[in-house]
């Protein structure tokens, strides 16, 4: 009997595409991880750090930007459903719901972060409590993270277009679809972390 | 044709409804991490507690919304342990070290 790494069969049964796309998750989430690791290092280290987000507003509006993540990902996994099932205007319908949660997530953050430089002076080089790695860190990881949203907007937007006009494969947005879950999952560590952890009652 | 639609349906894995169920249950945990923000426990549980619902989230979005739990499992076993034995190393090795410095600041 051959076994199924003996060759001429496929030991993962996906396709090349998905499985480049798992291995560039795995490569960043532990790019993420190192991120978060030098955040609570640092953290650890320094006395008095500051915890600057008030539970009303900040901590309440960072919910909602977690709220409008999680939806995405449901919204998209409709989409990816939808597709699987033949259906393309449904699922660019689906795709566009998930582009919306994601535009809404990056607009809350960038009023969020606009707050923090404009009214609290906190900016990546320093703030008011003197603890100048709050902001190196804060900006650099929340930073990378909404790149990684910015970027999955474009793909999306992309994978919307193609498949309104009949291209692509349900495959295809599946793998789109694994980078957007990617991207809520690496917000579900950042979220309690950094936010819920530095919250003031 | 219905080798064709019995292809789709092992390839989806998963119904609407449990996409929705796991959406809720998301939710759920978010709303008691807030809670438990908005309590202030001591650091120790309240880390303990987030982190580790932070993990059970993250578990439940790769099983059911990545589709990994449907998929075989010497892909799992590829990407997984590999990643967490580096998240463990990191953790053994910077954070004892980030406690150290702790200590040794001049009080």
């Amino acid at each position: 009997m051959t076994s199924v790494w003996a060759g001429g069969r496929s030991p993962y049964a996906v396709n090349s595409k998905k499985f480049g796309m798992w291995l560039f998750i795995i490569s960043d989430a532990l790019t993420f991880s190192a991120l978060l690791m030098a955040y609570t290092y640092v953290r650890l280290s320094t006395p008095n750090w500051p915890t600057p987000f008030q539970f009303s507003p900040a901590i309440i509006f960072s919910t909602v930007m977690t709220f409008c993540l999680l939806s995405s990902s449901l919204t998209m996994v409709m989409g990816v459903h939808a597709m699987n099932h033949g259906n393309r205007k449904a699922a660019v319908g689906w795709i566009l719901a998930t582009m919306a949660g994601g535009a809404a997530f990056v607009v809350l953050h960038m009023s969020e972060w606009l707050k923090l430089i404009n009214e609290e002076h906190v900016t990546p080089f320093g703030n008011p409590w003197g603890v100048p790695l709050f902001g190196g860190t804060f900006f650099a990881l929340t930073g990378l993270h909404m790149t990684h949203v910015v970027i999955g907007l474009i793909y999306l937007g992309i994978m919307a277009f193609a498949v309104g006009r009949g291209k692509f494969k349900a495959e295809d947005v599946e793998v789109s679809g694994l980078y957007w879950h990617f991207v809520d999952l690496v917000w579900m560590f950042i979220f309690p972390l950094v936010y819920l952890m530095s919250a003031k009652v | 044709m219905s080798t064709h639609s019995e292809a789709i349906d092992h390839r989806d894995g998963a119904t609407t409804k449990t996409f929705v169920t796991v959406w809720f249950a998301l939710l759920f945990m978010t709303v008691i991490e807030v809670f438990l923000a908005y309590m202030q426990p001591p650091v120790l549980v309240f880390l303990t507690a987030l982190v580790g619902l932070s993990v059970i989230k993250a578990a439940l979005i790769i099983a059911y919304f990545m589709h990994l739990k449907f998929e075989r499992l010497s892909l799992f076993l590829t990407l997984f342990p590999m990643l967490i034995l580096c998240i463990v190393l990191m953790l053994l090795i910077f954070m004892p070290d980030s406690n150290r410095l702790m200590l040794m600041r001049p009080q």
